[in-house]
């Protein structure tokens, strides 16, 4: 009877190896599949019991921060509210991440690689995340979104410190705030109200028609290729035909034979036309590429909540190259023709002539720093792009300090400190003389710190007017 | 080294498991705590679990070197081993329970000692060997007086006391079957015809294994526990194969089993949803299902997928789900468990959870010990009675390990029974302990037995 016994130790061998197998088949196998079930929800729920980082401003205070209940959850908490809706975004277990919450998720979470997770369990480190340090300035932040609130109901500004690229201030009305974006109900209403979209981050994700603004641009151009200089005459009559269509200037005023210099204090819609036909689409186009235009801006922020400022004339209804017979040239040199620019992009246009040509990459986090305080990794500034040369960005200054001192952007002076700036008023609604109004602009002139762009949707009048002081408010702050 | 001092050295594993055991769940709760102010407690209080335990089993081991000085020296320390493993396990899931298991760990010994000193020799059981099948299959259906744990006729409640009367029933119908099998494998054998290769046995020695198919169906139709019959019909046919060498049994019992599940098991709903359940658990519509669904099994393989190769680390599964996720009063509680029955049914998942692959083949490995102790033992017995004996008691208990561990690794489908000596109950456990004293005496005679031949 021995032998069936033994062959009975076999086939229970067997049974266990097939135990094996199965257990390995979805421990090692399968495991990663499991793992992406979306009814799984074990990731999330471990997630929640890490302490996931706090995220600074510039000043030190909390804008988005974990709190823990008895039961060991954490849950995220933005002691500035509305304050900074945009650009942190929230992070909810049942909403997911956006935003800066998003893009730095492995940070804040603690989520590092395979290795050092395994290294750090088998020591018996508990997962953290760690704190992400930004250069965000409260203050300033708050005054951009009172001053977009006094004039309109939808806006946008960016703060830059243009020698390094760090963001200060990006704000967007309407917002949110991302306490109560859980509440029920919230998140549908918000993500489904199409009027006001408190959800879509306007700094970075919606382009409109920057007007005036860009000749900042065709200035650069025009000055860098050496085809123009400051002192340059063009014609400036108002009516001169571009594309076969009569373009005006403001008030239909003719400024006959005008040097660039004052074509730009003045805003002269068919100086800069001329400028820009004259310069060819193709050279417009590298000097728009220098600035970061037609491809996604090089933020810390997820690539897929933020759009490149492009040319999308109609016809055909979508973006194309400035090289593209679409293109209305003369149009697009002074900010029209279809071309659509975030503020954040518009920003960059003057942090570049303030950087002395160099376009600095824009970061949003400056550190990030781990539970004891020991600094995990530095944003290092670097340079996006050499836009124009040293000279013409002493050039372009220079003109843009003229648009302030004495031209359409008065409104945006501070005492004892040299302003550069240039206005914009695109009109949206034609006859209606409802505009988008604009102004980039960096200070101090001599030594720029600070480069700023503010938009303000559908207002009764100028650029000048309406988005200068906001701009002003925001540089004087941040100048303190 | 005489065996019974390699079984006391053996025990001392056991007991540094369950100290260190202990001593890391305190460790994972005070850290969760996020106070150190617990310190010497842990090291104290896990120290004087770990004694306790070691003062438990080393009264065993006297009994057993007082009673049954020959027996096999490794089967108690492995069974030790299995069961400070499951009661450092339980402790991390509900230390209330845990608490209770260490109550029937203590009865369960003095079960364990009682059947070693009343029965002193297992082969009278021979004699009242009908009464015991009777009394095995009324242990059986009992239940169906009782009503129905998710769907099964399984357990019966008496008061706070939940009692499986299965796991006690596994052992009598092996001893019957033991007994009977001794009588009748000459008839069996004997007499056959050859047809086409196979000896066939004559037709009127079908009939006590159709009886055995007959209570097999029975019990599935009339419990409704897949488990429970493949069980008993599993350890029925290792037992006449080991009683006849003829592996035509084995395979007309196989099929028949296997057609008569088929055809018994499409009527019984709740049979059907199990292997629904089973050929999909990923599916939307059975996750959701309230009961009869997949849920159960699904997170059960998630747990796994989860733990990898290393685990999460001990203590570190999540069992429930807490604050804000877990929709309160309005809506089903039942979802609010991340893995039901996680102390039962699927400690299994937990532990691969926590210790991964490499831990779960560990406890596979000790498993597969013991039973090739028990295979040994059985080729060691010089009598056939004690051989079926040991090879059912033995096959019975490798079973139990792979219907639960099958079923939850979706090898098989899925049917409640407990993973021995590991999981919470009392009944499981003093079965088991009866399970490892019955062993022990079949290895002590078999061994005592041979000296004297020699």
């Amino acid at each position: 009877m021995n032998k069936p016994i033994g062959r009975l130790f076999v086939v229970a061998l067997l049974m266990f190896g097939a135990l094996l197998v199965s257990t390995s088949w979805w421990t090692v196998l399968r495991a990663d599949d499991l793992d992406k079930n979306p009814d799984n929800r074990r990731a999330l729920i471990r997630e929640q019991k890490i302490r996931r980082g706090t995220i600074f401003a510039a000043d030190g205070s909390a804008i988005a921060r974990s709190t823990r209940d008895e039961e060991g959850v954490y849950h995220r908490a933005y002691p500035q509210g509305k304050r900074f809706g945009h650009p942190v975004g929230y992070s909810y277990a049942s909403l997911g991440q956006t935003e800066v919450e998003k893009y730095r998720n492995d940070e804040l979470s603690g989520n590092k690689n395979a290795i050092t997770t395994t290294f750090d369990q088998l020591i018996g480190h508990k997962r953290e995340g760690d704190d992400v340090r930004t250069a965000l300035d409260p203050k300033a932040q708050q005054l951009a979104l009172d001053g977009i609130a006094k004039v309109g109901s939808s806006g946008a500004a960016v703060a830059l410190d243009p020698r390094t690229g760090a963001v200060k201030v990006m704000a967007s009305t309407p917002t949110y705030d991302p306490n109560t974006i859980t509440d029920k109900g919230a998140f549908s209403a918000a993500s489904t109200d199409n009027e006001h979209k408190p959800l879509v981050n306007r700094a970075v994700q919606f382009g409109a028609a920057p007007g005036s603004t860009f000749k900042v641009v065709t200035a650069t151009a025009a000055i860098d290729t050496g085809q123009f200089s400051p002192g340059s005459m063009v014609d400036g009559d108002s009516g001169q035909k571009f594309a076969s269509r009569p373009l005006a200037n403001d008030f239909n005023e003719n400024f006959g034979p005008v040097d660039l210099k004052t074509a730009l204090a003045k805003s002269v819609n068919t100086a800069f036309a001329n400028v820009g036909t004259k310069l060819g689409a193709s050279t417009m186009k590298e000097y728009m590429e220098r600035f970061g235009f037609d491809r996604k801006p090089q933020l810390d922020y997820p690539r897929d909540e933020m759009s490149a400022s492009v040319v999308a004339p109609s016809p055909p209804g979508h973006a194309v190259s400035p090289t593209s017979k679409y293109v209305d040239l003369g149009r697009l040199s002074i900010g029209q023709g279809g071309l659509q620019a975030t503020p954040l992009q518009m920003a960059e246009v003057a942090a570049a002539v303030a950087n002395d040509g160099k376009l600095m990459k824009p970061h949003i986090a400056t550190r990030v720093v781990d539970r004891d305080g020991r600094t995990v990794d530095t944003i290092e500034p670097s340079v996006q792009s050499d836009v124009m040369k040293s000279s013409t960005a002493a050039a372009v200054t220079d003109m843009m300090v003229g648009v302030v001192q004495n031209g359409t952007g008065t409104n945006a002076q501070l005492p004892g400190i040299q302003v550069a700036g240039k206005t914009g008023t695109a009109e949206t609604e034609f006859g209606k003389k409802i505009n988008d109004v604009w102004f980039i602009g960096f200070a101090p002139a001599e030594n720029p710190r600070i480069a700023v762009a503010v938009t303000v949707k559908a207002v009764t009048g100028f650029g000048g007017d309406f988005a200068a002081p906001i701009a002003r408010d925001i540089m004087q702050e941040l100048l303190k | 080294m005489s065996a019974r001092n390699r079984e006391l050295f053996a025990l001392i594993p056991a007991a540094l498991l369950v100290s260190a055991g202990f001593a890391a769940v305190f460790l994972s709760r005070d850290d969760l705590l996020g106070g150190l102010s617990g310190t010497n407690e842990v090291s104290n209080a896990s120290l004087t679990y770990g004694a306790i335990f070691l003062g438990l089993c080393v009264a065993a081991h006297l009994v057993i070197r007082l009673t049954l000085p020959r027996a096999d020296p490794y089967l108690f320390p492995l069974a030790a081993l299995l069961a400070s493993f499951g009661l450092v396990m339980i402790y991390r899931i509900d230390d209330g329970l845990a608490r209770l298991q260490a109550q029937w760990f203590v009865i369960g010994l003095g079960l364990f000692t009682a059947t070693i000193v009343l029965l002193r020799d297992y082969r009278k059981l021979e004699r009242y060997r009908y009464l015991i099948a009777i009394g095995g299959i009324m242990l059986l259906l009992l239940p169906r007086a009782f009503t129905p744990v998710n769907g099964a006729y399984l357990s019966i409640q008496i008061g706070s006391l939940s009692v499986q009367p299965a796991e006690f029933a596994k052992l009598g119908i092996v001893v019957f079957l033991a007994s009977y099998l001794r009588d009748t494998r000459q008839l069996l054998v004997t007499a056959g015809r050859r047809f086409m290769g196979v000896t066939i046995p004559p037709l009127k020695h079908f009939g006590p294994m159709l009886v055995v198919w007959g209570t097999a169906m029975l019990l599935l139709f009339y419990i409704r526990d897949i488990g429970s019959s493949v069980m008993f019909f599993g350890a029925f046919l290792a037992m006449i194969y080991v009683a006849t060498d003829r592996l035509s049994f084995v395979v007309v019992g196989i099929v028949t089993f296997g057609l008569g599940a088929y055809l018994v098991a499409g009527h019984i709903g709740h049979i059907a949803d199990r292997i629904d359940a089973w050929q999909d658990p990923f599916n939307r519509t059975l996750l959701d299902k309230t009961s009869g669904g997949s849920y159960q099994l699904a997170q059960g393989l998630w747990a796994q997928a989860d733990g990898g190769v290393l685990g999460q680390g001990f203590g570190q599964a999540v069992l429930r789900i807490g604050g804000a996720n877990c929709p309160t009063a309005a809506s089903s509680t039942v979802n609010c468990s991340l893995l039901p029955a996680p102390h039962t049914d699927f400690i299994y998942a937990v532990i691969v959870n926590e210790l991964g692959l490499v831990g779960a083949a560990g406890l596979l490995c000790v498993y597969l010990l013991v039973v090739q102790r028990g295979f040994k033992i059985a080729m060691l017995a010089r009598d056939s009675f004690s051989k079926l004996l040991a090879t059912g008691l033995t096959s019975v208990f490798a079973l139990q390990v792979f219907v639960i561990v099958g079923g939850v690794t979706k090898l098989i489908p899925l049917t409640g029974v407990t993973l021995p000596f590991v999981s919470y109950g009392g009944s499981s456990v003093l079965a088991n302990f009866v399970l490892l004293a019955l062993l022990l005496m079949v290895s002590d005679r078999a061994r005592r037995e041979a000296e004297l031949a020699t």
